[in-house]
């Protein structure tokens, strides 16, 4: 059973990597879009996929965030990365599965998972 | 939407644009009465009176977007074939207050589901807002507060994946106990 007792044990762990986490260049932001239409097409599954993965690999330069509506419902649920220095990745009409695999591409190794943005998606 | 807390997540997006600072959901199960309640309040910047009577109506947003706006009317629509009552009170300036009541074991009641990763989503991602969360079920009930969490973590961002996990998992085990682990 999970109390705030453990809550507190984590905070100890992750303390002393704050300062890194705020200052370090190349922090990566991953914004998921959290309005009606990213909801409806399964976007909360999704950032729940990004969260967990980036915990288990314990990485420490990702921030995941959410935002309204980007504006193209179709392709729900959306997900933009932003790096700094880099040109933002737009991915779209993600899964959870698909998420795990940004993560680990993308995120981790700096390879863009080109056949999930939207350049690569005809509608 | 499939489940009760994807419309709740919805439902508070409203409430974040709105700038609200204090953003109060609770969610009853009343074994006694039949009837599950959601409230969802929160303290920003309201509306008027000719806003609420338009805000049900799914062609009506104050987005730019597009034209429609289904978020207030998917949850109407849960709550009224369940037997249910939807109510919107607000005041400009002062804040919302959104409550559906459902039939609790009416059989078109869609399942709560994930109340867990909502929160954590919320609460995770919207870091200067404060949240508290109240589950109930009969005569028991779980509380959690930003406030509250806040002050353990001593300065480590809520947003932290490690800590949103951790977050997900505190508020999953606490509600199946309560719930006997159906929702």
């Amino acid at each position: 059973m999970k109390s705030l007792a453990e809550l507190q044990a984590l905070r100890d762990s992750m303390k002393d990597k704050i300062g890194v986490r705020d200052d370090a260049e190349g922090n990566i932001r991953v914004v998921v879009g959290m309005a009606t239409c990213g909801i409806a097409a399964g976007a909360r599954p999704v950032l729940a996929a990004f969260t967990e993965e980036v915990s288990k690999r314990n990485l420490q330069n990702v921030t995941i965030a959410q935002t309204g509506c980007i504006g193209i419902c179709q392709y729900e649920p959306v997900v933009e990365v932003y790096e700094p220095g880099k040109e933002k990745v737009t991915y779209v009409k993600m899964t959870p599965e698909m998420a795990v695999k940004v993560v680990n591409d993308h995120l981790v190794n700096g390879n863009v998972v080109t056949e999930y943005t939207i350049g690569a998606k005809t509608l | 939407m499939e489940e009760l807390s994807l419309n709740i997540l919805d439902i508070a997006q409203n409430s974040v644009r709105a700038n609200a600072t204090q953003i109060d959901i609770t969610v009853a199960e009343l074994p006694e009465q039949d009837r599950l309640v959601i409230t969802i309040a929160d303290n920003g910047c309201g509306m008027t009176p000719e806003q609420v009577a338009h805000v049900e109506d799914p062609f009506y947003t104050t987005r730019t977007t597009r034209k429609v706006g289904l978020g207030v009317p998917f949850f109407k629509m849960a709550a009224l074939m369940t037997g249910g009552d939807f109510s919107i009170q607000s005041q400009v300036g002062k804040g919302t207050l959104v409550k559906a009541t459902f039939g609790l074991t009416h059989i078109d009641r869609m399942p709560l589901g994930n109340m867990a990763d909502t929160m954590c989503i919320l609460m995770g991602c919207n870091e200067q807002i404060h949240f508290s969360f109240t589950y109930q079920v009969g005569e028991k009930s779980f509380c959690v507060s930003t406030e509250q969490l806040q002050q353990v973590l001593d300065g480590v961002p809520l947003n932290t994946p490690q800590v949103m996990e951790f977050l997900r998992g505190y508020i999953k085990e606490n509600m199946d106990l309560l719930s006997g682990g159906a929702s």
